[in-house]
């Protein structure tokens, strides 16, 4: 794979430094079977440094998991070697089955088959609630 | 349909409309005793209640309706391993409306998924206890006038006092009011309430000595240090006499203070301080029926 011209795929730019294999492993990209390259600490004129994460391949990305591990990334769409989309990402306001309640006392703990959701309280301290028993993930 | 799972469900006007229908109730209330007849209540109560499942029953019975329920859950199905989702789906087949009661936060939320009829949060866990609030709201309203413009302390258990934290965002919708939050370190109120009133600019202070705060109240509002949410026993036995109002205490505080509780007490207020004019948790108790009254009234009508 030439890393530098993807023909077809994703481009995931503007990673913090550092954090893709987190995202790597978060969006199981090792279980594609296309090629995958990792680009860490790249100099950036934004950033100083950032990772990169090519994928040669147009696949379904979630969103809001990666917009929670890192919302600065932007997603850059591919077709025919060419950036068609670029995708700015934020802070989803809420996220299901993403994260689990540690809360011994949620009901999320004893029911069987709840979705687990957790709602954006606090963007400037980046504090997510549950929705059932309003702890905070930690 | 619209459920009751925290107090912010209800806007401050809707809460008006429910605390005027409340009162009115309050004074004529042979005039609602037909109201409802033919409607069915449910009490599912998976933990004990004494106040609050009878005053949702009496309640009912006083709208001339009916009630159905159990009070443990060792007497319904999820003693047999049933899930709370089907318990409720169950029963929304046989009644009209729900209260239910839990001790697992948030379980009301959980319920709604699934019922077919409006539930009202009758208490879940250490999180939330709205029809608390109204009766706490009731009460205030009626012995200050209006919601907004007091110093009112809040002491005891703030950590795992439902009612206390449905309380707090009830009040802060209204102008003018400060809390003062009395409580050992172990029990002071959730980070996640406090920043609610950092965010918002609502004054409050948090105190260790009920003494110090007594003189500067227009309400306290006292709460039991709950058994039942301690995991470990010798934290409950080490902290669950940390505050008794006595008569001697009450000398502190100003001849218009006015005593709040939710009650069950154990030891927190001394029985000799029942006869003090102050003390109003008995006629808040009162108010507890009619306020549960207007609000399956309002509720069945908006289902209806």
């Amino acid at each position: 794979m030439n890393i530098d011209s993807i023909k077809r795929g994703i481009v995931l730019d503007h990673i913090t430094a550092g954090r893709c294999m987190e995202i790597y492993r978060t969006l199981h990209l090792d279980q594609l079977e296309c090629s995958v390259a990792l680009i860490h600490n790249v100099k950036s004129v934004l950033m100083g440094r950032k990772d990169i994460i090519k994928i040669d391949e147009d696949i379904d990305i979630d969103l809001d998991v990666l917009g929670y591990i890192d919302p600065g990334i932007t997603v850059n769409i591919i077709v025919d070697g060419e950036i068609t989309e670029k995708k700015h990402l934020a802070l989803p306001e809420r996220l299901e089955n993403v994260l689990t309640c540690k809360n011994p006392r949620c009901i999320t703990t004893s029911e069987r088959g709840l979705t687990q959701v957790f709602r954006l309280t606090d963007p400037a301290r980046r504090i997510y609630r549950c929705l059932y028993c309003d702890a905070e993930q930690k | 349909m619209r459920h009751l799972i925290n107090i912010t469900d209800l806007t401050p006007d809707e809460i008006e409309d429910l605390l005027n229908l409340a009162d009115a109730m309050r004074a004529n209330p042979r005039d609602w005793g037909e109201s409802q007849r033919g409607r069915i209540l449910a009490t599912l109560f998976f933990e004990p209640s004494t106040r609050t499942r009878l005053s949702f029953e009496s309640a009912m019975l006083s709208l001339g309706g009916g009630v159905l329920g159990f009070s443990s859950a060792d007497s319904s199905s999820s003693a047999k391993g049933e899930s709370l989702q089907d318990t409720v789906r169950t029963v929304s087949c046989y009644a009209d409306i729900i209260a239910m009661r839990h001790p697992k936060e948030g379980a009301p939320m959980a319920a709604q998924y699934t019922s077919e009829v409006p539930i009202i949060n009758a208490g879940d866990g250490g999180h939330n206890h709205p029809t608390q609030t109204l009766t706490d709201l009731m009460t205030i309203r009626r012995e200050h006038g209006h919601l907004g413009d007091m110093t009112i302390g809040l002491c005891g258990d703030l950590k795992f006092g439902r009612t206390v934290h449905s309380l707090i965002l009830a009040l802060i919708r209204y102008p003018g009011v400060r809390f003062l939050l009395i409580s050992p370190p172990e029990l002071r109120l959730p980070e996640y309430l406090l920043n609610t009133l950092r965010d918002q600019g609502i004054p409050f202070e948090e105190h260790q000595a009920m003494e110090e705060a007594l003189p500067r109240l227009d309400f306290l509002y006292m709460t039991r240090v709950q058994k039942e949410r301690f995991f470990n026993e010798a934290d409950y036995v080490r902290l669950k006499d940390t505050y008794i109002l006595t008569p001697e205490k009450l000398r502190l505080a100003s001849p218009a203070l006015r005593v709040l509780h939710p009650l069950p007490r154990v030891n927190e207020i001394s029985t000799q301080v029942d006869a003090d004019p102050r003390a109003i948790y008995f006629d808040q108790v009162r108010n507890g029926r009619y306020v549960r009254m207007a609000l399956i009234t309002r509720m069945l009508e908006d289902f209806a």
